[in-house]
């Protein structure tokens, strides 16, 4: 089966309704594995057992910027090849996104009570993460405010690919201005400066956060497709409803002028 | 498994991450459902798409 075939919605309907129980059951065990791990990981030296928060902080901020990026994708797919399945790929994606990374802001801010004193900061790093989940929330709104969909994905492409400009502000910004957030210690020139024990748990749950992230877009996929399908189908019924009533009045007409003549 | 004092920032993490992804789970499935429903009661009512397939398309 070729790519072009995937683009075809009742092919996609089906080869996913195969791969979803898969993919799901893979999802479970990656994370039981993974919070099996990070249960047991040992104390950092300096952040004591708050270290566990990481092994959850990490791998939602790194989706944050990875579903912006399939949506950036799926958004060239709408706008350069029209591919059907692009805008569908896009919206089902960003409220996956605007939940992973409400819980990266969510937990780093409760990994800085204690070891920043604040939850909160105005520092380059977290601005620009908060401004990511805003970009999610007014991209929801979009396609919630444009009834015609083809008309929405346009709009919500050309606002995603402007989006895309803030990855690498997030991801260079502990670099480029001078943060209290921490520099990078995983993906990073030189490799990771974390030790294994630290480093296995972390990207055991990376992975199972990302096939959690891949099951749920296929599965919101599949809703969005059926979504359009009811859409054109209550459209094809309002047409015969408004067709019959033509005829209706039509029919009526033509007796009244019938009767008159 | 000992917390330490920050055990209270560190329990809140894992569950909002864990209400989280079960609302996210709860949403999809019952959107699905929503949808599926919509889509027979639709059929039902004689209107069917043009390709005449069911409009879930599952096999």
């Amino acid at each position: 089966m070729s790519l072009i075939d995937l683009a075809n919605p009742t092919r996609f309907l089906a080869l996913s309704a195969r791969v979803l129980p898969w993919l799901a059951a893979a999802t479970a065990i990656l994370l039981a594995v993974g919070l099996y791990l990070s249960a047991v990981a040992p104390d950092d030296y300096q952040q004591g057992a708050t270290v566990k928060i990481m092994f959850i902080h990490v791998p939602n901020a790194w989706l944050s910027m990875f579903v912006w990026g399939v949506m950036s994708m799926a958004s060239l797919g709408t706008l350069v090849w029209r591919h059907p399945l692009a805008d569908v790929a896009a919206k089902a994606a960003a409220p996956i996104g605007a939940a992973f990374t409400f819980l990266a802001l969510f937990t780093g801010s409760l990994w800085g009570r204690p070891m920043w004193g604040t939850y909160w900061e105005w520092d380059a790093r977290l601005t620009s993460v908060l401004i990511l989940f805003l970009m999610y929330l007014g991209l929801m709104a979009l396609w919630r405010a444009v009834e015609d969909p083809s008309r929405a994905a346009r709009a919500a492409a050309v606002l995603t690919l402007v989006g895309a400009l803030n990855l690498p502000i997030i991801k260079f910004s502990v670099d480029w201005w001078n943060t209290l957030h921490q520099p990078a210690s995983v993906m990073r020139m030189g490799g990771s400066t974390l030790d294994k024990s630290f480093l296995i748990p972390l990207l055991v749950m990376a992975v199972a956060f990302t096939l959690l992230f891949v099951t749920l877009h296929l599965a919101a996929m599949r809703n969005e497709i059926l979504r359009r399908r009811v859409r054109s189908l209550q459209m094809m019924q309002a047409s015969r409803v408004a067709f019959s009533s033509d005829m209706g009045t039509g029919s009526r007409q033509e007796n009244a002028s019938t009767g008159a003549a | 498994m000992s917390l330490g004092p920050y055990a209270p920032f560190i329990v809140t993490s894992y569950v909002a991450a864990a209400i989280v992804v079960v609302l996210l789970i709860g949403w999809i499935v019952l959107d699905y459902r929503n949808q599926t429903e919509r889509l027979r009661e639709l059929e039902r009512s004689g209107i069917t798409r043009r390709s005449g397939r069911s409009a879930t398309g599952t096999p």
